[in-house]
């Protein structure tokens, strides 16, 4: 019996690995896990002060609901390739704000203009300098901000599908 | 036209691997003669459609067929002809389709030296490997097809990696993947041994044979894959415990392993259970490596298009293979039978303690891979596992195996006294004493050591030879006679321990590296490590997709010319991408290396190295591998003998 066991162990060890990779590659898609990334700082903290031209830390605070923060920019190819994800989501009654991040104005707006505008609004994050207090760790990068004002979920780089369902979720309720 | 060719000749391939995977194990199973024979010929038919498959892929490389996405995202076309060709197995989905080649070609290698093998072995073999093929060439088809069209077709492609656009790193795939894949037949014997219920003697001496094959093609692969690092980076490292490597260092550590565990099964039919397991925890090693590493789970500077989705398929395929295999390991593993008794001081009782120490290393390797992943998916917690960890673990485990490794030859099979092979190498120990104290005088204490220790090892590999030739106990002429008379495996033994050898000596110089980053004008002359490295001057030069900053560095010593070194930088014209050329001059025992950063103001940054017994790393493993040839050869020889004896078999049964 116990011989028995022995020759099950490996079995179990491969099972073990099998499971805990399932885990990992979920995690992936949904943004709960990035072998990559650094954790962001900002998780389950409010957000930081911010004034921009177009929109602010009071303005969000002012909202009472939760909202969808979206860095982007014209100079970005992956941007170009989650606009309609985005766009959908608006479509979806998902409010999504938008920060143009180190993107010149006439450039952000004719990006816009060619792949549609989700966000109902828009600030321009010029030197960049609103990114660095985020920590973003590059474009696109989505935040997700409760009725608080509280950072409650990052995704570094173009939504996944199974991203979008966590945004929806944590955005609309 | 040639795409949608190469597309029906992979579905070909697979409906051939279909009737693979079930034919050959179901005639075994219902001892159906007709259903085995023709496991030979649906392996080649495989192995055919495959060719085809890939031929036209690189055919589609050649004559820049953007309509192609794979082309599209890889070439360009001042790509040069080399690397339009290499850039077939260079992409993703290029390579998962050259995987799959390699492993019909293990199926058609079997096929077509697998006629003395008992016809329900063979045809079981032939089957697993067809099981194995089926998934991962319905995985390119499916979810990484080489062949997907792109409409409209751009005008040029985006080209490949300049990284990559190198002649070594041209071989190093095709050869490590030889390499992993290789290891598909000893896990193919396993299994089928496991359905078969037997292994005997002459198992064992089919398995070894096909695992130095693949344990050859593995060292050698991983020996290209780290000098590239080390001429192309342009850090002057060469090996840096990225997953990427570690993912191939495991595998060449258990098939190490079952390289030597597959001796006592030939020789003394004991260590079955064993090594079927360790045949299949090689296998497993390998395809968790190829694949993980292009699931985007392991964080590597070593970049692979990462697409979860993917993974996931993966992930299943990996669960059916290896799962499948440990569940059928579970079950019929004790029908294996017991084995032969030895006692712990003996020739097997020094390969199982060869394979207890490599399989920690393994464990110890695998460990700090997985560490941080784990530590991430269950703990929440950042952390990153460097060289300090694998160094501090891998050390000590390591040590043990180099002072074996000369002693284990001497001992005899059953039972053996350590005293009497102690004695035999009085003249090794002295020596290699004397090596390690001279170290001691120029070095730190750890690679003194290891300069002892690689003299132990190349010494101890030669006394076997010195030893069976007996040398100087009988007339010269005697001895000549009957160093000739040696088998070719002997000299295998010798050059592989011995190889190991000199890598560690290589190893160990390299821990002396002077290293310096200097700010140098044209004309100026600056000292590093008592060379005189004179920039004699910039100029420009142009290739055919880049532009390169050529530096001209005359070094000298004592005012004694010895090398002119042109290090560039080259900036790639399509992918905005700027990668550096060292160069190198080596006269075996150092290399002098010069990088070229970047310029500023006249002046220009400068590299310079000076690595002690640098090229012995690749030089042992280079004489690893053709240890390894050297008894593959000798094998060759026998490959036909080991029919199972019929007649004893037949005088066994009452």
């Amino acid at each position: 019996m116990n011989r028995r066991l022995l020759l099950l162990a490996p079995l179990g060890v491969a099972a073990v690995g099998g499971v805990s990779f399932w885990a990992m590659l979920r995690g992936m898609k949904t943004g709960t896990f990035d072998p990559r990334g650094i954790p962001s700082q900002m998780i389950d903290k409010p957000l930081p002060d911010f004034a921009l031209q177009g929109f602010g830390r009071a303005d969000i605070l002012a909202l009472k609901r939760p909202v969808v923060l979206n860095f982007f920019a014209s100079w970005c190819v992956p941007c170009i390739d989650e606009a309609p994800t985005l766009l959908t989501l608006n479509r979806a009654n998902v409010p999504i704000w938008g920060i143009a991040y180190k993107d010149k104005v006439p450039a952000t707006d004719a990006f816009l203009t060619k792949y549609g505008n989700p966000y109902r609004r828009i600030a321009r994050d010029l030197a960049g300098q609103v990114g660095i207090e985020w920590g973003v760790t590059g474009v696109p990068e989505t935040y997700i901000i409760d009725a608080a004002g509280i950072v409650r979920w990052r995704y570094s780089g173009p939504l996944s599908v199974q991203a979008v369902s966590v945004v929806t979720q944590l955005a609309t309720t | 036209m040639i795409p949608e060719l190469g597309h029906f000749a992979l579905a070909l391939a697979i409906a051939f691997a279909v009737a693979q995977a079930i034919l050959p194990l179901w005639g075994a199973h219902r001892g159906d003669v007709r259903l085995m024979q023709a496991a030979p010929a649906l392996a080649l038919g495989q192995l055919i459609g495959l060719t085809a498959s890939f031929a036209c892929l690189v055919w589609v490389s050649v004559t820049d067929d953007f309509s192609v996405q794979n082309i599209a995202e890889n070439s360009h076309t001042l790509k040069p002809l080399l690397y339009k060709i290499t850039g077939a197995w260079g992409s993703h989905e290029g390579s998962i389709l050259f995987w799959c080649l390699i492993l019909s070609i293990c199926g058609g290698a079997v096929a077509l030296f697998g006629g003395p093998l008992p016809a329900s072995l063979r045809a079981r073999v032939i089957g697993v490997l067809g099981f194995t093929a089926l998934g991962f060439e319905l995985f390119t088809l499916i979810e990484s097809n080489p062949f997907t069209r792109l409409w409209p077709p751009p005008l040029d492609g985006r080209d490949m990696n300049p990284l990559l656009q190198d002649p070594g790193l041209a071989s190093h795939p095709p050869i490590l993947y030889l390499g992993y894949v290789g290891f598909a037949i000893p896990f193919a014997f396993a299994v089928a041994a496991l359905l078969e219920g037997r292994i005997d003697a002459a198992w064992g001496r089919w398995v070894r044979p096909w695992t130095l094959a693949a344990w050859c093609c593995l060292t050698a692969g991983i020996a290209l894959g780290s000098w590239w690092s080390y001429y192309v980076l342009g850090w002057g490292g060469y090996w840096f415990w990225d997953p990427v490597e570690n993912a191939s260092l495991l595998p060449w550590l258990t098939g190490t392993a079952l390289l030597h565990s597959a001796i006592v099964v030939e020789k003394r039919e004991a260590l079955k259970t064993w090594t079927v397991l360790l045949a299949i925890g090689t296998f497993a090693l390998s395809l968790s490596g190829t694949f993980l590493v292009r699931s985007g789970i392991l964080n590597s500077v070593h970049s692979f298009a990462n697409d979860p989705a993917r993974g996931v398929f993966i992930l299943g395929l990996l669960a059916l293979i290896i799962g499948g295999s440990l569940l059928i390991f579970a079950i019929r593993a004790p029908t294996l039978g017991n084995s032969g008794l030895f006692s712990a001081i003996s020739r097997e009782g020094a390969l199982v303690l060869n394979n207890i120490l490599l399989c920690s290393i393994a464990a110890v390797v695998l460990t700090g891979t997985l560490y941080p992943l784990f530590a991430d998916l269950l703990l929440d917690m950042k952390i990153s596992v460097g060289p300090p960890f694998f160094q501090a673990t891998v050390l000590p485990l390591a040590a043990p195996v180099f002072g074996a490794m000369a002693v284990a030859p001497m001992l005899s099979w059953k039972r053996a006294s350590l005293g009497p092979a102690l004695v035999r190498l009085w003249w090794v120990a002295l020596v290699a004493l004397a090596v390690g104290m001279f170290a001691s005088l120029g070095m730190k204490a750890v690679p003194a050591l290891a300069m002892g220790a690689a003299a132990w090892m190349i010494l101890g590999a030669l006394a076997e030879i010195v030893e069976r030739i007996r040398l100087f106990r009988v007339p010269l002429g005697n001895s000549v006679a009957r160093l000739f008379a040696l088998k070719l495996s002997t000299f295998g033994t010798t050059l592989g321990h011995a190889g190991l050898g000199v890598t560690v000596a290589g190893l160990a110089g390299m821990s002396m590296t002077v290293e310096q980053v200097l700010l140098v004008r044209p004309g100026e002359t600056v000292q590093v490590a008592g060379y005189d490295w004179h920039l004699a001057g910039m100029s420009d030069a142009k290739g055919s997709n880049y532009n390169a900053r050529v530096a001209t560095i005359e070094v000298s010593q004592d005012g004694v010319p010895i090398a002119t070194l042109s290090p560039e930088r080259r900036a790639f014209t399509t992918q905005t991408m700027t990668t550096t050329e060292a160069k190198i001059s080596t006269n075996f025992v150092r290399d002098l290396y010069a990088v070229l950063g970047e310029e500023r103001d006249g002046a220009a940054v400068l590299r310079l190295h000076m690595n002690p017994l640098a090229p012995w790393i690749w030089l042992g493993a280079l004489v690893m591998a053709l240890g390894g040839l050297c008894s593959l050869a000798d094998r060759r020889l026998r490959v036909a003998a080991p029919k199972r004896a019929a007649s004893a078999e037949a005088l066994s049964r009452p």
